[in-house]
């Protein structure tokens, strides 16, 4: 696999344990005070449709499901809340994946934020429908800002895949 | 060969078809979305999920009290003294009132006695440390660490210095969840403390509460204390809950819209006291039982018949 499918540089295959180590980090920096400043992405649902564009035969619907659920109660939320909205994006990215891979990687940022967008805003809607207060539109804005941290988010969970530059001449692969 | 990709596709083994795994997980996380909030029957998931999580939760939370407490241990003696004069200062101010509350309380017992009315529940508790605010911006909740282990159940009133911060709404192992009286739609039975009218004051979710269906031509004043009526079983009585900061009367309505700030630092970090669940309340008449059919408003029928009586 290549960095996106114009790119004549081919990547090493993922490794398993570097994707669950990067969705429990996401995890982690969810749970850190600053989610409840405005404009702090959901890291979660980032990297995992993140996973879900690159490697969508490991990281599907089953755990976004999960993480979801993890997420409930972890806000205090009502159950079900991000399970549904995860379960949504995984799919949305999953479906994209073959698409998105072919532009670079500012363009995918672009194609990337209608999916953020859409999780967050179904979860608004669900709460919203069931009597909660609306949060702000401060609430909004961390998909934008999440879908301009997927160019430096690509580079780095892409970093254990690299080959190095210098090749051995006589093995080319 | 191993750095070419990763294994083939599946050919033959291809699982669910995608549309058939999303309609699956939709169906599930909606139906576990209606029950937990209508039935509130997962409760012992939503603990088993949570005694993952916690040590997570508290482990990220570690870095920011760290801070708080350099920041609190460099801020020196100086600071120190003068609060510690400043207590003390206050301590003495307030001192002649209560060194004679215990005087008070038992004149006021024997008065009580004299007059046949049951004896003052007494407000006991215990003392939690406030954790963290709960994540989720739809609602105003924190967490404390006290849970099952210390016998806190769900229901029980949590004040603070000033008066009451919230209800304790979820029970876990090791903590808490207390929901505050100004997340939304959250009420506090309260009375007015000048008039002794009776009412219910309503969260707002944006850090005001309202005291809704008050007539417009309701006995209320900018400035008046909103304490807690007791009449729910729940909050002991006498509470100070919030104080009233503005009153809109309109005409075309036919109540007063009617603004309260709360009293308690609600919305600040610190420790709460968690009062012990109230005793129960004396059992209905059996006569109001049968004759209150609607059920909602078992209390007003006895009086209504006494009243007539009285004629």
């Amino acid at each position: 696999m290549q960095p996106t499918f114009t790119s004549s540089r081919l990547l090493l295959p993922v490794r398993p344990w570097f994707i669950y180590l990067s969705l429990i980090v996401a995890l982690l920096l969810n749970f850190l005070p600053t989610a409840y400043w405005a404009g702090v992405p959901d890291w979660v649902a980032l990297v995992l449709c993140f996973w879900s564009v690159r490697e969508f035969r490991r990281v599907g619907m089953g755990w976004a499901f999960v993480l979801g659920l993890l997420m409930d109660v972890a806000d205090g939320a009502v159950l079900g809340q991000h399970c549904f909205a995860y379960v949504l994006l995984a799919f949305a990215a999953s479906s994209l994946s073959r698409r998105l891979l072919w532009f670079p990687i500012a363009q995918q940022a672009l194609q990337v934020l209608p999916l953020l967008l859409l999780t967050q805003m179904v979860q608004a809607l669900m709460r919203l429908a069931v009597g909660g207060d609306f949060p702000g539109w401060g609430y909004f804005l961390g998909p934008v800002i999440a879908s301009l941290l997927w160019i430096p988010l690509t580079f780095v969970l892409l970093l254990p895949q690299y080959r190095p530059v210098e090749q051995n001449p006589d093995r080319p692969i | 060969m191993a750095s070419l990709d990763h294994a083939p596709p599946p050919f033959f083994k291809r699982g669910p078809a995608p549309l058939a795994l999303l309609a699956f997980y939709v169906l599930i996380s909606l139906a576990v979305f209606v029950v937990d909030l209508r039935v509130r029957s997962l409760d012992l998931l939503r603990q088993t999920v949570a005694l993952v999580v916690d040590p997570l939760q508290r482990a990220a939370q570690t870095p920011g009290s760290l801070v708080d407490h350099t920041r609190s241990y460099l801020e020196g003696m100086q600071l120190l003294q003068r609060e510690n004069n400043e207590l003390r200062h206050a301590k003495l101010i307030t001192a002649p009132n209560l060194l004679r509350l215990e005087q008070l309380e038992a004149e006021n017992e024997r008065l009580r006695k004299l007059l046949l009315v049951k004896e003052r529940e007494d407000a006991k508790g215990q003392v939690a440390q406030i954790l963290y605010t709960s994540r989720d911006p739809f609602s105003r909740k924190v967490i404390v660490d006290k849970g099952q282990q210390s016998g806190i159940v769900a229901g029980q009133p949590a004040i603070d210095e000033a008066g009451v911060v919230g209800q304790v709404t979820r029970v876990f192992p090791f903590s808490a969840e207390i929901t505050l009286i100004t997340d939304k739609d959250q009420a506090v039975p309260v009375q007015i403390v000048r008039s002794g009218q009776r009412s219910v004051v309503f969260g707002l979710g944006t850090g005001q509460m309202e005291l809704r269906y008050m007539p417009a031509n309701a006995d209320v004043e900018v400035g008046d204390m909103l304490v807690t009526s007791g009449l729910d079983s729940i909050y002991l009585q006498g509470y100070p809950v919030a104080k009233v900061v503005g009153i809109e009367r309109e005409g075309a309505y036919s109540f007063a819209r009617i603004l309260a700030a709360p009293i308690a630092g609600v919305e600040n970090f610190g420790e709460v006291m968690i009062l012990d669940p109230r005793q129960p309340l004396p059992p209905r008449q059996p006569e109001a039982q049968g004759r209150g059919a609607g059920g909602d408003k078992p209390g007003l029928r006895p009086k209504k018949k006494q009243a007539a009586k009285g004629k």
